[in-house]
């Protein structure tokens, strides 16, 4: 039987995809929402932006952990 | 489809093994060495800056009270307060000892982060954990530490049947492992990233040089240049991260939310 479309490479690489999917909407809104209470309150910028790295760094665990996880599950 | 002889290859994670400098001390790989490095490094710079300290600092100890400065006022005191004196010690070495050990990943010729060998940033969360563990322990007791993570106080009763699993396993155990993780893997991934796009680089313009690969090979220059660019920012921004959240554990160990 003859193959009409084969995908090559590594699974991995699509678990990466959909594991970023997630926390690139989570970053997208810490960061949007961030801005915006930044500009309405510019003189707490400094508290803002900490707590906006907070949650980013909250969010972007998630995708981290897809990038180790794809390699340590690889065939 | 049979692959190409002079078919491009992508890195992979034979970028993270090293071979022993020594034959016959199989830890001392270039990981370990850079990490020696690194704490040498962060004394001596440390030393260099505060072992005469004047009023009016000059040269070296203006770097290193700026530093100083920023850790103590952006990263320990927001979450420790007034406590945040007793625990600069640990956490200044923290952010010094991950910053210039990231920072290796983009110096010329010792380009590696080594903190993206898992060992490095487990043990360093390993002890964090344990610090925390035996801070929450001694200040609330043991049933007052495992109280105060699980049974977060005002919610109705009947949804402590889900939170306090979930509280327990994501407050005693997943933070930390995250802690590790998200170091671990930043580091990795963006050297592993500068790796893909200058080898590409290396292959396409030199190794193999076509008329149709020369744009892919200059497009890929290009982006390694960008990518260091970022790659630096990302390197300072986790290492701020770590001891960041260094700070928050302790605090949330000395006063559980109630």
């Amino acid at each position: 039987m003859s193959v009409v479309a084969e995908v090559t490479g590594n699974l991995g690489s699509i678990g990466y995809g959909l594991a970023a999917i997630g926390p690139g909407v989570g970053i997208g809104i810490i960061f949007g929402q961030g801005v915006q209470a930044i500009a309405r309150q510019p003189e707490a910028y400094g508290l803002i932006r900490q707590n906006m790295i907070l949650g980013f760094v909250f969010a972007e665990a998630l995708a981290l952990i897809g990038v180790a996880l794809a390699f340590a599950f690889q065939g | 489809m049979t692959p190409l002889a002079d078919e491009f290859q992508a890195p992979g994670l034979g970028l993270f093994e090293w071979p022993p400098i020594i034959s016959g001390v199989e830890w001392f790989n270039k990981p370990a060495l850079l990490a020696l490095v690194a704490a040498l490094l962060a004394i001596v710079l440390m030393y260099a800056a505060f072992a005469r300290p004047k009023l009016v600092p000059r040269g070296m100890q203006n770097a290193g009270e700026m530093v100083y400065d920023f850790t103590k006022e952006q990263i320990a005191r927001p979450f420790l307060g007034k406590d945040s004196d007793r625990w600069m010690p640990l956490i200044f070495s923290l952010f010094l000892f991950i910053l210039l050990g990231n920072l290796f990943g983009s110096v010329i010729f010792l380009q590696y982060p080594f903190m993206a060998n898992i060992g490095y940033p487990a043990i360093l969360a390993i002890g964090v954990w344990l610090l925390v563990t035996f801070l929450g322990m001694k200040h609330n007791g043991a049933w007052g530490y495992f109280k105060g993570i699980m049974f977060p106080p005002g919610l109705p009763g009947w949804i402590y049947v889900l939170v306090a699993p979930i509280e327990l396993i994501s407050t005693f155990l997943l933070r930390h492992i995250t802690h590790c993780i998200r170091l671990f893997a930043t580091m990795m991934a963006g050297h592993l990233i500068i790796s893909l796009f200058s080898e590409a680089g290396w292959h396409f313009l030199f190794t193999n040089l076509t008329p149709l690969g020369a744009p892919v090979g200059v497009v890929a220059v290009i982006m390694t240049i960008l990518l260091t660019a970022f790659e630096l920012f990302i390197q300072a921004l986790q290492a701020y991260v770590f001891a960041l959240l260094t700070a928050m554990f302790i605090n949330d160990a000395l006063h559980p939310a109630h």
